[in-house]
């Protein structure tokens, strides 16, 4: 058949089959029995021309309500930031894209170098000594956090803070079940992480402390008491993070963190309906041999030049096979090339200008908020979100919203039955002042 | 002499800057009010300060010194390096497809279920299976849900001791590790000289504790498991299920679905067969279909069609839970959706066709010049070994760095394990005749220096940015990070 991505010629197909000595095509499948072959053809759709499939797609994603079109207030661990449109340039050159996994270095020292460099950016932004090359999302990125812990310290027991995110969690209590760790849930108590909860599950049997910082309530976990509960007994102390915030927030490296992963998301990669994004894992140095994922290391050539290889692989599933730290092969290399653009296009000081001005934004949206009377549900400090209780259900205000062409924020009655009718509000550099007051003159008279 | 292109940081200068970011337009709450000061960063984070040009040109230098499929040949066996159609991008690309939020209401995103929905349909009616889950971001992903379903299976038959998976001696490393982290014990079974899995050794290692068999089919040497629904019978008669590792399912498709072989559970590589694309590493896609019997089992949230169209089942009560936030990596999904209905049925068929003739005919012509360990029909890949010139002094991997010179990706390499010097190859369907006979060509100028002049092939590459680099230093002395 003729196709644009098949080159093959009648003619270039029967000189092969002369060479390979067969008769046919078919004869190459004689191998596959009678009884497990398929015949005919699939029940599918039928091929589309390129000009007829673009208008069918483009008509397709047509319905949907896009975040670009409609602004929105969702936040909930996927963010619609500032992408400097360089981004999208640089990850569109085919050499990157159109690579795998660097595993000849000597023709693959450009994804090598990015890789580096993505791993030097994750550490500065969390104070940590070593990060990986990406992990598939900040929620399997956590649960690899949580079996890291229970590998490392031989223990079972996981004690995972309620104000993590919801998803996270459940992704943490599903990878949990195969080395069948036990996940204890803490609660959380105006809105971080309850301290004195935390302390009466503590002891020897405790792999890690798991919070998130912000928290999945935008409010900022106090890491400073957290670190002596967690490591009282030998834990490891995890923390989750939004690596944006971190351009104004003490990182947690420095807060005594053993483990810090998050996605990496909010730099440069856009929310396409929830992946992919890009998840990352950094760890102080004692963990080092013990981190899951590819490493990029530097070294040199024979000739002494500066040169990257993968590294460190004694822990990878491809040479350790059942005794590798984690079975993770493919990871989101395309989206760390992503961030790590977006993180050099803002820079030093441009993450920080925009990390403030999310506070500000925030913050600004909050004050907005508790002027028209609404009952803003936590008080702690925060970052980019806060939680709204409004006096109908969430869901119902969202389709008022949307009638005015407005995401509405996220329904945390979903999760937490304790938080019906609170709605969970984020606010980024891309809000407007306009937007932000139209969507408190919206949900004007819905104030609990 | 090739120049070094400096990291990012090397390149920062004080004062500059690569964004634009709005102004202000609410009061400046001074951060320091409303952040206590220990949460308050007291040093920034060292990251680069250039301007837009400088990263552009960083970047498209960086790019220079990488190889993809479209710079050339990229014949890397078990992952198929295929043609990564660009329709594929411009759609991920449309703001209603890319810029869409995972928890937007139902309503809002009516677009993006139904491709999902659609896509499920497609892969059911590909593999044969009952039904799909898109969740699995990768294939490893895929296989470590696949087997927690397995595990979640027996459990709910009150089956606790089925223990062990089994696994071939040629199986991905992934298989062995993913039993692992989904805390089962792996057991290997043995090939034949045949190169297929022994059937006798089979029979001698399943048993009351097996929870599953996991296997590629073709299996990694490219042969075709033509016992397989014995196989099935063996593991399937002693209670346990069978897993298809589908990173070669570019060899069957229309020929044979794992559904009909007797499978219980497959996942999938959309970034492989389906040309996701491979992103320099990632991000893949590793959807998972099961049987009938396995499908209450599947992660949730699941994508369904209702009367009022299009919606995410939560309601399941025995899923094994979520695998990861969210629905799976979406804009990969939307590339092979966009690529399966470029194909169609017919399309489809003459990709696997293309993909087999492809390999047979280089194996064929490179048998020649090097070991042919298994001689017969392969599918879509095959194996040598470079054993006759390891004789000479030339070892595999001095080929495969040879080979760089003439502009190609290597094969992969030492790999499977049980092939000494092993090459594996895997052209795939999108390549010309004049490109496989190019790579040939390549291949047997380097069979003949290795018997002449083997130094051009110890000391390869000659012509890349960098020569070998030593890789040892890396493992004992890493430096993992910059430091100014």
């Amino acid at each position: 058949m003729l196709h644009r991505y098949l080159p093959m010629t009648e003619e270039d197909k029967q000189q092969m089959l002369e060479t390979i000595g067969v008769q046919s095509i078919d004869e190459l499948f004689s191998d596959i029995p009678e009884s497990v072959r398929f015949q005919g053809e699939y029940n599918i759709k039928q091929a589309k021309s390129e000009p007829e499939l673009m208008k069918e797609l483009m008509a397709l994603a047509a319905k949907n309500a896009d975040i670009k079109t409609y602004p929105s207030f969702l936040g909930a661990g996927v963010y619609d930031h500032y992408i400097p449109t360089i981004v999208d340039h640089v990850i569109s050159r085919s050499e990157f894209y159109t690579a795998y996994t660097p595993y000849q270095p000597e023709i693959s020292q450009g994804e090598l170098q990015a890789i580096f460099e993505f791993q030097t950016m994750i550490c500065e932004l969390t104070g940590m000594d070593v990060a990986n090359s990406s992990m598939y999302d900040g929620g399997t990125a956590l649960a690899e956090a949580a079996l890291l812990s229970a590998a490392h310290t031989k223990k079972k027991k996981v004690l995972l803070s309620k104000a993590v995110h919801p998803e996270y969690r459940d992704v943490v209590k599903t990878y949990a079940k195969g080395p069948g760790l036990e996940v204890i849930e803490i609660p959380y108590k105006n809105g971080v992480t309850d301290l004195d909860a935390l302390q009466a599950e503590m002891n020897e049997d405790v792999a890690c402390v798991i919070v998130q910082y912000p928290n999945f309530f935008g409010q900022i976990e106090p890491l400073k008491e957290l670190e002596p509960i967690a490591h009282a007994h030998k834990g490891m102390f995890v923390v989750a993070s939004n690596p944006l915030a971190l351009g104004v927030l003490t990182p947690p490296g420095q807060f005594g963190a053993d483990i810090v992963v998050g996605d990496a998301q909010p730099f440069g990669i856009p929310a396409q309906f929830g992946g992919p994004h890009c998840g990352y894992f950094a760890v102080k140095s004692a963990l080092m041999r013990k981190i899951p994922g590819r490493l990029v290391g530097q070294t040199t050539d024979e000739e002494g030049r500066r040169g990257f290889v993968l590294t460190l692989q004694a822990r990878e599933q491809h040479i350790r096979r059942d005794k590798a730290t984690s079975n993770i092969c493919s990871n989101q290399a395309l989206n760390a090339l992503a961030a790590s653009v977006a993180m050099t296009a803002l820079g030093k000081k441009g993450v920080k200008e925009m990390a403030t001005m999310n506070i500000q934004k925030a913050h600004y949206a909050k004050e907005a908020f508790v002027n028209h009377g609404f009952d803003v549900v936590f008080t702690g400090p925060f970052f980019n979100e806060f939680v709204v209780r409004l006096n109908k259900p969430v869901a119902e205000v969202n389709k008022k919203l949307l009638e005015k062409s407005m995401i509405g924020g996220y329904d945390l009655g979903r999760d937490y039955p304790e938080l019906q009718n609170c709605m969970l509000i984020a606010v980024t550099e891309l809000r407007t002042k306009e937007e932000i007051d139209m969507l408190v003159k919206e949900l004007g008279d819905c104030h609990a | 002499m090739h120049k070094d292109q400096p990291l990012i940081f090397e390149l920062s200068k004080p004062g500059r800057i690569g964004y634009s970011l709005p102004a202000l337009d609410v009061p400046a709450v001074d951060v320091a009010q409303v952040i206590p000061t220990e949460y308050i960063r007291q040093e920034a984070p060292d990251l680069p300060e250039v301007s837009e040009l400088d990263i552009m040109r960083h970047y498209t230098a960086l790019s220079k010194r990488n190889h993809g499929v479209d710079s050339g040949f990229y014949p890397l066996g078990s992952c198929t390096m295929k043609y990564n159609p660009k329709i594929n991008e411009n759609v991920a690309r449309f703001a209603g497809f890319a810029h869409i939020h995972p928890l937007q209401p139902e309503e809002t995103v009516q677009g993006a279920l139904e491709l999902m929905y659609d896509l499920q349909e497609h892969l059911k009616e590909i593999t044969g299976m009952d039904a799909v889950t898109l969740q699995p971001a990768a294939g490893a992903h895929g296989e470590w849900t696949g087997l927690m379903m397995i595990r979640a299976y027996h459990e709910a038959n009150g089956d606790y001791n089925r223990t062990k998976v089994i696994v071939p001696d040629t199986a991905h490393g992934t298989n062995p590790a993913s039993a692992t982290v989904a805390g089962f014990e792996t057991v290997t079974v043995k090939s034949t000289e045949e190169g297929l899995v022994d059937l006798d050794d089979l029979r001698r290692v399943v048993g009351p504790d097996t929870a599953a068999l996991m296997l590629t089919n073709p299996n990694t040497l490219g042969l075709f498991e033509e016992n397989i629904l014995e196989m099935a019978e063996i593991v399937h008669a002693a209670g346990g299920k069978l897993y298809y590792d589908g990173a070669n399912l570019n060899a069957v498709l229309s020929k044979a679905r794992p559904g009909d072989m007797g499978f219980d559970v497959v996942h999938l590589n959309l970034h492989k067969t389906f040309t996701g694309p491979h992103g320099g590493g990632g991000p893949g896609s590793g959807p998972v279909g099961v049987k009938a019997d396995l499908t209450p089992f599947l992660p949730k949230p699941t994508v369904e069609k209702g009367e009022n169209g299009y919606y995410l089942d939560y309601d399941r009560p025995k899923a094994i839970g979520r695998v990861k936030p969210f629905y799976g990596n979406f804009g990969i999904n939307v590339r092979a959706y966009t690529y399966i209905r470029s194909m169609g049925p017919d399309g489809l068929k003459a990709v696997t066709e293309y993909a087999v003739l492809n390999a047979n005919y280089m194996m064929r012509r490179l048998a020649e010049y090097y070991d042919l360990p298994y001689n017969r029909h392969c599918k879509h890949e095959f194996v040598l070994s470079g054993k006759r010139q390891k004789k000479l002094g030339v070892r595999t991997l001095d080929i495969a760095k040879r080979l760089l010179d003439f502009g190609y990706h290597p094969p992969t390499i030492y790999f499977p394990l049980i092939v000494e010097e092993c090459m594996m190859i895997e052209p795939t369907e999108t390549e010309s005749k004049e490109t496989l006979d190019a790579f040939i060509d390549a291949m047997i100028q380097i069979a003949k220096e290795a018997e002449e002049t083997p130094e051009i092939v110890q000391e390869a590459p000659h012509t890349t940015v960098v020569k070998r680099l030593d890789e040892t230093t890396a493992a004992r002395k890493p430096i993992l990070r910059y430091q100014k």
